[in-house]
Formats: structure tokens, sequence, C-alpha cells
């Protein structure tokens, strides 16, 4: 025995010791995680459970194809189309916006800026994400709408465009934040190579780091869907709370978080139709949100490269 | 022999005494044909070349011919500035900020100033390939990652490239290995096929000279022995500078070697002479292993 060796009955004290601890933190670290996993099933289980009853009354076929949305309405029609319209409408204005905006910000900011520069932008940038979105809304109404009435003619107080452009601006920051991210998180030695070969930073930025960083960009724009999709204030202000059955961006319509907030501000008896509609547009707002999300994680697995 | 490296001297003492203010290190540039065993000519001379990161000098007044078509291997101890150097050739280091070069490199037949403000990064690097320490080839098929340059550079016909990526993989020796899955992730490859496939990529291209950057010291020793044979091959159509921590490989592969300390230029000489019969303490100190 040397002098700093220990005898094994201390020494495996301490090994038993450590090891309960070591369980007792992954037991904590796993409860935590499983408090998003149970919140999403909760949340779903709600909406099912509160939607079931809404589609006694409500046959799913009238639900998916009836042309008018009227819950409230003496003699009320419940299609949804009108609201799943108006929430792809402004959708689509947003990411119109959004994805070319914040894809541009994303590669300037992380191929051609200087480090000082990045590091003044990126936090400005982030700070357009924490405006509140009631007051993009009013930005909407009130400044975009007239702005917008005098380069189109006869374009409504209330219109999906208004609202899109708005939601799009109000977006960037997290489809630039994000896209950033991914981009500077492909090696350097990747970028080398490239430059090496007598690239321009652009075509380093558009052949080998955007689609290095294609997983982290779709991630970003996924993102960016999942607000514009579930954006309510926004839409709620500027975009008008009329149920229209239109493609057409420049005409006003409702979304299906606009009219759940205004059902929900009502007074509505908790066992009524009208109630439990909400429910059931909740259900599609869900299912809408996870379309997309499918969607671009089977286009990223399409197309990434990865390194 | 010993006529050659008294001549060496000869050249070395002409040289230092025509730097006016000359420090006492041995500035040596093997001049023209006299010194040199079946001599080649000039390809790029480096001259009174510093080099700095910032506040830092890296490089201290290197003065340095590398032959045309030979392979010239830069040798030293870790942080020497070899690495630093050879990233002047193909101005990787305006890709850093708060870099600055002094001097000039001059590159040979037309005499480009390689470092000079007014000359384009872009040219000078379709014109000086690079291999890198850790073989990184892009996230793409191994025929996109060889097909790059020629794209980066505006070529759109198919067959063309088709031909050319062809002809880069066969000079880099790993057509046999990769002709029948041209459409896998280049990332498939082994370590060694990968350092290849770079070759390959560099080649493609028909660069007047290859940088190599310490390019096996990820590799085993038989992916390394082929990256060798390949380099040694290499020589027949364009001008090779490596850097090599093994001293071994340097005198396996190179005609040429460079020895550099701290940032200078210690010794250069033709491989075979710096090796038996080093003129400098510090390279004999070096090259037995005393330190570094």
């Amino acid at each position: 025995m040397t002098a700093n060796s220990q005898s094994p009955a201390p020494l495996r004290r301490s090994i038993r010791r450590r090891r309960v601890r070591d369980r007792l933190i992954e037991a904590l670290l796993l409860a935590a995680g499983l408090v998003a996993v149970f919140t999403t099933l909760a949340i779903v289980w709600i909406l099912v459970v509160e939607a079931l009853p809404f589609f006694e009354h409500v046959p799913l076929r009238d639900f998916l194809t009836d042309t008018m949305w009227t819950p409230l309405f003496a003699e009320p029609r419940y299609g949804i189309l009108p609201l799943v319209a108006g929430t792809l409408v402004t959708t689509f204005v947003a990411l119109a916006v959004a994805i070319p905006a914040g894809t541009t910000i994303a590669i300037y900011l992380s191929e051609f800026a200087s480090h000082r520069l990045r590091e003044t932008v990126k936090p400005a940038l982030e700070m357009l994400g924490a405006v509140p979105t009631i007051v993009y809304g009013y930005f909407a109404l009130v400044m975009v709408t007239p702005f917008l009435q005098k380069l189109i003619p006869g374009l409504p107080g209330f219109n999906m465009l208004s609202a899109g452009l708005v939601i799009g601006v109000m977006i960037v920051p997290y489809v630039a934040s994000v896209s950033e991210d991914a981009m500077r998180a492909v090696p350097n030695y990747m970028r080398e190579g490239s430059y090496a070969m007598g690239a321009t930073r652009l075509q380093t930025a558009m052949r080998v780091v955007m689609p290095g960083a294609l997983s982290g960009i779709a991630a970003a724009y996924i993102l960016g869907i999942s607000r514009a999709v579930g954006e309510t204030m926004v839409v709620a202000v500027a975009a008008g709370l009329q149920p229209n059955l239109t493609w057409n961006p420049t005409e006003s319509a409702a979304t299906i978080t606009a009219f759940i907030v205004q059902v929900s501000l009502g007074d509505l008896p908790h066992d009524s139709i009208g109630y439990q509609s909400i429910f059931a547009a909740g259900l599609v707002l869900l299912i809408v949100t996870l379309a997309f999300n499918i969607a671009g994680f089977a286009l990223t697995r399409r197309f990434r490269e990865a390194y | 022999m010993a006529t050659q490296t008294i001549e060496v001297n000869e050249v070395a003492s002409a040289m230092r005494g025509s730097h006016a203010g000359g420090t006492d290190r041995l500035r040596v540039a093997v001049e023209g044909e006299r010194a040199v065993a079946g001599g080649a000519a000039v390809k790029a001379r480096a001259s009174g070349l510093n080099f700095f990161y910032g506040g830092t000098q890296a490089l201290k007044g290197l003065d340095m011919e590398i032959r045309d078509r030979q392979v010239t291997a830069l040798i030293g101890p870790s942080g020497c500035g070899k690495s630093t150097f050879l990233r002047c050739f193909n101005r990787m280091h305006d890709l850093t900020p708060h870099t600055r070069y002094e001097g000039s490199i001059h590159l040979y037949p037309d005499d480009i100033d390689l470092i000079a403000k007014d000359v384009d990064p872009i040219e000078v690097r379709m014109r000086i390939g690079m291999v890198f320490q850790k073989p990184n080839p892009f996230p793409k098929t191994i025929f996109e990652n060889v097909a790059y340059g020629l794209r980066v550079r505006g070529m759109r016909s198919k067959a063309l490239i088709e031909e050319e990526v062809e002809k880069a993989l066969r000079d880099a020796a790993i057509w046999d290995e990769v002709k029948d899955r041209l459409n896998d992730s280049g990332l498939s490859l082994s370590g060694g096929q990968q350092q290849r496939l770079c070759i390959a990529r560099a080649l493609a291209t028909n660069p007047e000279m290859l940088l190599f950057d310490e390019p096996t010291s990820a590799l085993d020793p038989i992916a390394t022995a082929r990256i060798e044979e390949l380099i040694t091959a290499l020589r027949e159509r364009v001008t090779v500078l490596i850097v090599t921590h093994n001293m071994q490989q340097a005198a396996r592969v190179s005609d040429y070697t460079a020895f550099m300390y701290l940032g200078e230029l210690i010794e250069f000489d033709v491989t075979s002479r710096l090796f038996t019969n080093p003129g400098r303490k510090a390279t004999e100190d070096y090259i037995t292993g005393r330190y570094g």
C-alpha cells in the first residue's frame, strides 16, 4: 500500500453517494423535460375533448366544405374555409416579406458584416421582436393602411395585405436571428475551402454556407411560419373581423385566431355551439401549424447538406 | 556537393551585403541556375516579407524563392510562421481582420505581386490552389466537390465539367475508388480519400501552384504514403509548396526545404543538402530532434 491509496470501504461509500446524487438530478431533469411534453399533450387533449360536442352538432363535412362561417348569426353556418383562407393569406403575405428580408439580413450579418457591426445590429434587430404585437397592430391600421390606400385606390380600411406586411416585419428578427446562428455554426474550414477555390463571398455564402446551414434556416422559417399563423393582435386590429372566403389580400377577412379572440371576449354560455366552435377552430389552427412544420422538416431532409 | 554548398554561401553573403541594414540572420536566396542541380526557373519570389496579426509580427523579413514545378517544403517548430507564410501565397489572411502584409511575393512568369493591395485575392486564389490540414470536402456529392471551382468560375457546359472532373479525379489518384459513386457525399469517404478528393478539387481548375498545409497530419500512415506519392507525381505539372511537421516527409517529398524559426527563414537549401549538411546550428538542432 502506498501512502496516498485509500481503503476500499470509504471509496465505495463515496462512489455510492455520488451515484445517488446523479440519479436524483437525472430524475429532476427528466421531470423538467416532461413538463413541456405534458403541456402539449394536455392542450391537444382539451382541444379535442371540447371540440367533440361541436362536431356532434355540425357534420365534419359541412365544417370542411361550407363557404360561410357565421356561428353567431340566427341561422348559423359552420364552414371553416373562410377562416383558413384568411389565415393562409395573411401568413403568405407575411412570409413574402419575412423570408427574403430575414434571409438577406442573416447572410449579410453572418458572411459580410464586420464583427463590430454584427454585434451592434443583432441586438437592435432582436429588439424589434420585443415590441408588443398590439403596437404592430395599430401600426398596421393607422400607418401602413393609409399609406397602402394611396398606392391601391379603393383599399378598405381593414385588409389582409396591411396586416400581413406588418406581421412580416414583426417576424423578420426571428427569421434573421435564427438563420444567422445557423450560418455562423457552419465551420470556418468550409468557408476557407471555398475561398481557396477562388469563390467570392457571395458564392461562398450561397453555395457552401447556406446549404450547410439549411436545417437551421428551415427551422427559422418554420418558427416564422408558426408565428405568422398564430399571430392574433395584428390581424384582429388591422384585417377586419368579417370571415370572408377570399384569396385576395386587398380584401378584409378574419383569421382563425381573430375569430377565437373575438368569441372569447364575448359572453357566450359555456355549452353553446358558438363557444365550442372556438375549440374546433383552435384544433384547425394546430393542424395548420403542424402541417407547415412537417412539410418544412420533409423539405429540409430532402435538400440539406450536412457537414 | 561541397562546391555547391560553397556557392550557396557565396550567394548568401552577396545577398546579405545587398540588403542595407540587414540583420545578422542569414538571408539565403539560391540564385539562378548556379547553385541548383538541374535548376528550374523561379515560380515565385518572396522579398522582405513581413506579416502582422494586429500588432504581432509573425513573419520577419522573409526572402525566398520557389522553383517552378518543384516541391518546396517548409519545416520548423510549431508557431514558427510556416503556415502563416504559406497562407500569404493565396491571400488567406485577407479573410482575417487586422492583418497586414509588407514586402512582396512575385509570381512568375507574369511578375505580379501576389500581396499587392491592387491585386485581387480572388484572382490569386484562382491561380494558386490550397489543400488544408483537415480534409474539408464540401457537404456535397463527390462530383460536385470537384466541379466546385469550375462552377465558381462560371463554367456551365455539363460535358466539359464532367470531363474536367474525371481528369482531376484521375490526377489525384482517386478515380478508380470513386468512379461508381460520384453522387455519394464527399463526406462518405475515408479521411485519406477525402484529402485526395480535396486535391482533386484543387487540381480541377489547373492551378499554377498548390499549397499544402500539413496535408497528412490527420491521416494514418498508409493514407499518408498515398498522399506523398501523389505530391511527388504532381511535381510534373504544378509548383508545390508544402508545410509539414514531419521531417521525414519533407525529406521524402521535397526538392527544396526551408527551415523557419520564430518567424524568420533560417536556412533554405536543396533538401538533400539541408538534411545531410545543414549550414546553421539551429537547423541541425531541429533536424536532429534536439528541439521543436
